[in-house]
């Protein structure tokens, strides 16, 4: 019951972040210099087909009321056309959720295999050489930039080697681990020593524990004691470090899908501001903002399922 | 709430002795790092004396030449040598890194200050859009303001300046919070002077270490953000040498001239490392924890 109420709570929470997403897009359009329909005529038309346009579109009324016609539309799915490509927006973005959530994946699972054995190392040898050494590495690897990184990937295993694929993201499910590889590489880089800190931290936290002090007295071996006892523990708060990251994954992948010509969000995004396709990066605005906030959603009500301790306030 | 308070205590210790006579106890990573950043800030002032090359002015003679005695770096395609502008970049990355982090930084500390003090609508009101700005993925939030404004330095400033603040409102609120009940707040209080005062005045100093350490890793992803907007030809438009934007020049060229794409990401590379370092020696100067995320 208790939980019942919290997802309650916090779907009831969300109003104002989503009414706060869709004005933030609606606003978008509406702080554009010049008049769309103007734009849309090219000022061939006569007054008569300006204001009988201006009225088909609502533009007539009214901001709030045209904000309304906005919400009732995009929950329609109808977010206009793009003026790139003439199709639905709604279309275009669907058909490129799947690239960007299959890297966005890809790159966190990545960071996680990177992020296990190098925290428990430093957490054995905290402050011994080793430690510092992957802390000063994780500096290193933060102050990459991902378009750098990725195209010295390119250049190393693409170009040279050619042991990769260099663009674009390619056909099934073993495709799109291949071609997929380098700019997940590059996410999971970028990602790996946030993760390593907090999961150092918490790693030594727990080894402090009473519990743990009674494994090592059965006479376990320090190794079998990490994994067995310490790691499964302190592996929820890291994995929720990853989601509330969320926004930040996917704003890196902006950068590494045009790299790698990845036909994901990101590079749509990016183009459509190259060619000014106004209505498709409205409606990204929103598909973005709806993303981050659900993946929210999903990482609290998941850790208050898995953790019965969390206080649902 | 416990390390909180410890930590209000460690600051109030380190200033009250002074900083600088602790020198010689600053943690090393502090040290190393001031000195790589002030290696690049050098290297950015003194960048006319230690290149007879003009980071600007285009030789198509001397095209894409690899590194050698003449040119240390190398040239890009348009003949311009690629150290110069290499030395040059500094002075735009860490200008506007600085520039992106500690405006914000001011304006955001002081709203949420206040928000966390007076309550009330005001705090509502800031959180809900603090909750609103985080909502959007950072840099996707800036491109689409930039859809809006139109590419160039002067626009991202703005875009980051409207967005950038939200992360320091949200850590002085909520330290504010916790300290709005301590004592010294409460005498101030009673000494009966106003809410300004006592915000600016005997809040504001004890808000400050967490937001500091916090900035030095925020000027590495600020940086980072630069570079990546004027990578996709978003912030610092060409010639300017912005780093990022150098390595973009670079990308057509890949395997005929690494050097061009190479060299500046390690530019960007050891100024973030600096920052870091900064930041990590700070957080054990003041007793913080160093946290590198969003």
């Amino acid at each position: 019951m208790r939980l019942l109420g919290y997802i309650i709570r916090r779907l009831i929470q969300m109003i104002p972040v989503l009414i706060g997403i869709t004005l933030m897009a609606f606003l978008f359009v509406k702080l554009l210099p010049g008049d769309p329909i103007l734009i849309l005529t090219g000022g061939k038309a006569s007054p008569e087909t300006v204001a009988a346009l201006r009225a088909k579109f609502g533009l007539d009324q009214p901001l709030y009321i045209q904000y309304l016609l906005f919400l009732r539309n995009a929950a329609q799915g109808d977010l206009g056309t793009s003026i790139l490509q003439r199709d639905p927006v709604v279309d275009i973005v669907i058909e490129r959720i799947a690239p960007s959530a299959f890297l966005i994946a890809y790159g966190s699972l990545i960071a996680i295999l990177l992020t296990i054995p190098f925290s428990i190392i430093s957490a054995m040898r905290a402050d011994q050489p080793v430690d510092h050494s992957i802390r000063i590495g994780g500096m290193v690897t933060f102050a990459m930039p991902s378009f750098w990184l990725g195209l010295l990937l390119m250049l190393l295993f693409g170009l040279k080697l050619k042991l990769f694929p260099i663009s674009g993201w390619g056909e099934g499910f073993l495709g799109h681990l291949k071609y997929l590889f380098m700019p997940s590489l590059v996410i999971g880089v970028y990602l790996a020593p946030m993760l390593i800190q907090s999961l150092r931290s918490s790693l030594l936290e727990i080894m402090q524990a009473e519990y743990i002090e009674a494994a090592r007295a059965k006479g376990l071996s320090p190794l079998r004691v990490m994994l067995k006892h310490v790691l499964r523990n302190a592996l929820i708060p890291t994995v929720t470090i990853l989601a509330v990251n969320i926004g930040w994954l996917i704003g890196g992948s902006v950068v590494i899908e045009t790299v790698f010509s990845i036909p994901g969000l990101g590079l749509l995004l990016v183009r459509s501001v190259n060619y000014r396709d106004y209505p498709t990066i409205q409606g990204l605005t929103l598909v973005f903002g709806v993303l981050v906030m659900l993946v929210n959603l999903i990482a609290d009500l998941s850790y208050a399922i898995i953790d019965p301790r969390v206080v649902y306030e | 709430m416990m390390a909180e308070s410890k930590n209000l205590t460690a600051i109030s210790s380190a200033t009250s002795e002074g900083l600088i006579y602790k020198l010689r106890s600053w943690p090393f990573s502090l040290k190393m790092g001031i000195m790589v950043i002030g290696l690049v800030a050098l290297a950015g002032i003194f960048a006319p004396l230690l290149t007879p090359y003009n980071p600007i002015v285009q030789d198509y003679g001397s095209v894409l030449l690899p590194p050698s005695a003449q040119h240390p770096c190398g040239t890009d395609n348009l003949g311009r040598d690629l150290f110069a502008r290499v030395l040059f970049g500094a002075r735009i990355d860490l200008q506007i890194g600085l520039i992106t982090t500690y405006v914000p930084l001011l304006y955001g500390l002081a709203l949420g200050a206040i928000a966390g003090y007076i309550g009330g609508w005001f705090d509502t009101l800031l959180m809900r859009l603090v909750d609103v700005a985080i909502a959007f993925p950072f840099l996707v939030l800036i491109i689409v303001i930039l859809a809006i404004l139109g590419p160039g330095i002067q626009n991202m400033y703005i875009a980051v300046f409207a967005v950038a603040w939200t992360m320091y409102a949200r850590l002085a609120r909520a330290d504010m919070l916790v300290i709005r009940e301590q004592e010294y707040m409460l005498a101030a209080r009673a000494l009966g002077y106003g809410p300004l005062r006592i915000v600016f005045r005997h809040a504001l100093p004890n808000l400050l270490a967490p937001s500091l350490v916090f900035s030095m890793s925020d000027i590495v992803l600020n940086i980072l953000l630069a570079s990546s907007l004027s990578f996709l030809g978003m912030g610092v438009q060409p010639p300017a040498p912005e780093w990022g934007a150098i390595v973009a020049d670079g990308r057509d060229f890949l395997l005929q001239a690494w050097w061009i794409t190479t060299l500046p990401g390690i530019a960007i590379v050891i100024t973030g490392l600096g920052f870091s370092l900064i930041g990590d020696g700070l957080s054990r100067l003041l007793g913080q924890r160093y946290i590198q995320t969003v």
